[in-house]
């Protein structure tokens, strides 16, 4: 999906506007799913996933992880972590990935996958990061300018106003 | 170590079948104990376990040890090790197989549960969600977005089930008709402003498999097989997970 979207970017179908966020400077930062980098289409769909994320924020406004793309570290949410009842050590395990989010300072981790974004979620409340984990088609239509306001459950405070479609038309 | 103090008395069952099974057996006789599995691996020293033990152990012949460890469910098969070992070592794998020496029903019930759902659902869903409740979610979130924003009307906005012949067959976790239905809402308006001809299928659209999970072979290939008929039915060209 990541590959379509940035297809659909480069190939100007799609024309997210990052202006938005020029003043506001939020920043953001992007867990590779290992299913879909390691595992699947290697560092050219981390790239794409990049590519699509920055066409978003804004160049400046993107900060990596490190290590990242193949050889991230898995957010410790997949493979059954999330259902499998060991809770304990599955934040154990998460440690090393909030820790790694912390280090970006960032206030949003986009998540390409469902068990990251769950993981990483709760990695957030239980560790005191603070930071947010939200879905890539949420801030493609954020910049898009087609997020309405009950899409926004992910998004902090900050970003409940920001680039509201207008709904009188 | 004591790894080494054990007699060997060259039989690894369960090392050996998991090599019949794996392209180049996953090398898993290469092993140079250098240990960059066990550095990168988030899951290194829980249970006083890495990945490089496992593999001795499984190496060893400790079978029973192995069919006992909780270790296998700790590992996400995130398969890192593999990347950073020099051997190239197939120790997700191995891990893989290990999940299926416990007997079904001491699975850890989580995933048992969830995967006996999604086989008891034509939906695949894990979470129990119907054909009826998701065409009624998706139809009520439809109409909400373009009681909200009128130009969603204008612009057609749609979230079809079952469209014969559409490009793409679209798969949707279960998280969101059930728990946060608002959230695919983004991507219905993406794909529109794209112009592309999608679908959801009222059978197999669920994303999640935790028959996998559980290695439950022939739960997975019944979930896959679902979505995959679904898919053809319909005629379409090319199955998107929304991930
Ligand atoms: S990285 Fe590979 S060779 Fe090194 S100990 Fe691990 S499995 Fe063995
Ligand atoms: S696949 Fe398992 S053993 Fe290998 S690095 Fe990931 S969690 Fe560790």
């Amino acid at each position: 999906m990541y590959t379509l979207y940035a297809t659909w970017i480069r190939e100007g179908k799609l024309k997210p506007d990052p202006s938005w966020n020029d003043e506001l400077g939020i920043k953001f930062t992007l867990q590779d799913p290992c299913q879909i980098v390691r595992k699947s289409f290697g560092d050219p769909a981390a790239d794409d996933m990049r590519l699509v994320v920055k066409a978003c924020v804004g160049e400046k406004n993107f900060i990596d992880m490190t290590p990242n793309k193949s050889n991230n570290f898995c957010c410790g949410g997949g493979g059954g972590f999330l259902q499998s009842g060991y809770k304990e050590q599955r934040l154990l395990y998460g440690q090393i990935k909030d820790s790694q989010i912390k280090k970006t300072g960032a206030t949003y981790c986009v998540t390409g996958c469902h068990n990251c974004h769950a993981q990483i979620h709760e990695l957030g409340d239980h560790f005191g990061g603070g930071y947010h984990a939200v879905h890539a088609w949420t801030i493609l239509a954020l910049a898009l300018g087609v997020l309405g306001r009950s899409e926004r459950i992910h998004l902090g405070e900050e970003l409940q106003e920001v680039n509201l479609p207008d709904s009188s038309r | 170590m004591s790894d080494t103090r054990i007699k060997l008395k060259g039989k690894s069952p369960f090392k050996e079948m998991v090599m019949k099974l794996l392209p180049d057996g996953g090398n898993l006789n290469d092993c140079l104990t250098c240990g960059l599995c066990a550095s990168g691996c988030p899951a290194t020293g829980m249970d006083d376990m890495d990945p490089r033990k496992f593999l001795r152990m499984a190496a060893l012949g400790m079978d029973e040890e192995i069919r006992k460890s909780r270790w296998p469910w700790f590992c996400t098969m995130c398969t890192r090790c593999v990347h950073a070992c020099p051997m190239k070592i197939n120790i997700p794998q191995l891990v893989f197989n290990a999940r299926r020496l416990r007997p079904r029903d001491e699975m850890p019930k989580g995933i048992l549960g969830s995967c006996d759902m999604a086989l008891s659902k034509e939906t695949n869903s894990a979470m129990g969600c119907t054909k009826e409740d998701f065409s009624f979610v998706v139809e009520d979130l439809l109409e909400e977005i373009k009681e909200e924003y009128p130009i969603w009307e204008e612009r057609n906005l749609q979230a079809p089930i079952d469209k014969e012949g559409a490009e793409f067959f679209i798969n949707q976790n279960s998280r969101e008709p059930m728990i946060e239905p608002e959230e695919m809402g983004p991507l219905w308006k993406i794909l529109n402003l794209v112009g592309v001809d999608w679908t959801y299928g009222s059978a197999g659209w669920a994303a999640e498999n935790y028959c996998m999970f559980m290695a439950d072979d022939n739960g997975w290939k019944t979930l896959t097989e679902r979505s995959a008929q679904k898919c053809d039915e319909l005629g379409c060209t090319t199955f998107l997970n929304t991930e």
